[in-house]
């Protein structure tokens, strides 16, 4: 029977090393249930999150051979020959072994100023198909973070987590800025506060998306269009000294709906 | 109390897993800007030399051909040749016509949003690749002066679209063959093939498709820009395709006119 090598980090905030695992390779397993037997036998101690099995959870993203992906979703024989690299995510603290400590996202995503409709009419709010299906997209994320992961404005500068809410979160305000019913403008709030423009369009976090959003195409450059539109387009500049009609702010938009 | 009062602070720091090496990727990753630096270069090479040759750009009557590169269209200055002009002319520009009108299809290439990605990875290292180490020890993207001009793409646009309708109409009047009459040529369909590329390249791009609909809070209420947009997204799914096969065939193009002008190549007459 195939045999197959495991590198797998094994450390905390202390320092780390890979350890090897050798163990027989059985058809059809994914990385997940290598990680799992192992686990099984030689290294009860090794810490990873995981939960569904299904890439629906979110819960099992490493990076394997170096990129960015779910555990369970990965089939070892899409591996190429030779040992295979199990590393945490590299742009989040290690707590041990595979699991990282996220929380920076969990602060982003209470920064996301809460959709604001209007008044409900009688008879309810009405939203239409073609209005619904666009943002449909964005709601197949699954949390895994991995485009944070992979995203280099704070995966190699640590200093701009202060100022940027990446991916993830750039597709939560595409999702909200094309909401019909929505009627905060966060444009503003998505250029000063989320740093949007620190993104330099790279699409690795389209190339890494277990979901296979258009994170790029569909949600970074259209929400940076939209920008240009609030704050940078000189036409649109004159527009708005004519009819006199204010620019929101950043304050505007960070003000949340009273519940 | 706002969105960002009421959150937690970002903490920053903490150890991270994994070595600390560039990066742990097995396969060929520098393969792509690798290419990508190679092509590019080729092209500014090979452009900036066709621009300051300031000759062989145009093959006239005498020829009996009206041909044009797209690297002089349009010819706006007193130094063209005759016959190569659309009617105005900037008195007084002695140098090469290129250099008055390259300026625009370069500056919408460079703020275009797919050869932001391929230079900003190839040239710049911002990163080399996805999980591979910026070659940088400081970030600021496109938040500060020279980079924050990106935001003017659209304006690079418009340009572009005025561009294209010349290049179009210059299509058009190589089909028309002085002292022989109508007819296609292999300049012709070269001349047409250049177009049609320029065109999809302009209408699959990313301020292309917010101008036409994207911007709009919703669709229902804006059904025209609703069916633009569904028309122009699946072309800008394919504005990679479309930005380098523009890229090669332009210089392909003006390689062609400027063959055909320096009598090295006939231009065959098809029907």
């Amino acid at each position: 029977m195939a045999e197959v090598t495991m590198r797998i980090w094994r450390g905390d905030a202390s320092g780390g090393e890979f350890a090897a695992y050798t163990l027989a390779q059985n058809e059809g397993e994914v990385v997940l249930d290598v990680v799992h037997r192992i686990q099984a036998t030689e290294a009860p101690d090794l810490a990873c999150r995981w939960n569904c099995k299904a890439g629906k959870c979110g819960s099992c993203s490493a990076e394997i051979n170096g990129k960015p992906r779910l555990m369970c979703m990965t089939r070892m024989d899409s591996l190429p020959e030779g040992p295979v690299t199990v590393a945490p995510m590299r742009t989040f603290p290690i707590v041990r072994d595979l699991v990282t400590d996220v929380s920076f996202n969990f602060v982003r995503a209470q920064q996301v100023p809460a959709l604001l409709p209007p008044p409900m009419p009688e008879g309810g709010y009405v939203m239409f198909q073609e209005d619904v299906e666009r943002g449909q997209e964005f709601r197949k994320c699954i949390e895994c973070f991995m485009c944070q992961d992979v995203c280099h404005v704070i995966r190699d500068h640590e200093d701009n987590k202060r100022h940027y809410a990446g991916p993830r979160f750039f597709i939560r305000y595409a999702e909200l800025e094309m909401h019909p019913l929505d009627q905060n403008d966060r444009r503003e709030y998505v250029r000063e506060e989320m740093g949007l423009g620190y993104c330099n369009i790279t699409k690795c976090c389209t190339e890494v998306c277990p979901e296979h959003i258009k994170i790029t195409d569909n949600a970074i450059i259209p929400l940076k269009e939209r920008v240009v539109d609030a704050h940078y387009d000189p036409i649109a500049w004159l527009g708005r000294a004519i009819r006199r009609k204010k620019k929101a702010s950043a304050a505007d938009a960070a003000v949340q709906p009273t519940p | 109390m706002t969105a960002l009062e009421s959150s937690t602070k970002v903490q920053l720091g903490g150890r991270k897993g994994g070595p600390d090496q560039p990066t742990l990727r097995q396969d060929r990753w520098w393969v792509q800007p690798v290419v990508t630096v190679s092509v590019l270069t080729a092209f500014v090479i090979y452009s900036t030399w066709a621009a300051f040759q300031n000759a062989n750009y145009y093959v006239g009557a005498n020829a009996h051909r009206d041909l044009i590169s797209p690297f002089y269209s349009p010819c706006i200055a007193s130094s063209c040749v005759a016959g190569s002009t659309h009617g105005f002319v900037l008195s007084g520009w002695t140098l090469s016509p290129a250099l008055l009108i390259l300026i625009f299809p370069l500056g919408f290439r460079l703020s275009c949003y797919y050869y932001r990605k391929a230079y900003y990875r190839a040239f710049w290292w911002s990163p080399p690749a996805c999980a591979v180490a910026d070659g940088h020890k400081s970030y600021s993207g496109e938040t500060r002066f020279p980079l924050i001009m990106q935001n003017v793409h659209r304006y690079f646009f418009y340009f572009g679209l005025l561009f294209n309708v010349m290049l179009t109409y210059d299509a058009v009047r190589a089909f028309h063959q002085p002292g022989i009459g109508w007819g296609v040529t292999v300049g012709t369909l070269v001349l047409v093939v250049n177009a049609v590329l320029l065109w999809l390249y302009s209408i699959s791009c990313h301020a292309c498709r917010h101008l036409c609909g994207g911007g709009v809070k919703s669709f229902h209420a804006h059904p025209i820009r609703h069916r633009i947009w569904k028309a122009l997204t699946p072309l800008n799914a394919h504005h990679m395709n479309f930005a380098w096969a523009s890229l090669i065939f332009v210089a392909l193009t003006d390689v062609y006119v400027r063959l055909v002008a320096s009598g090295v190549l006939t231009d065959y007459r098809l029907f």
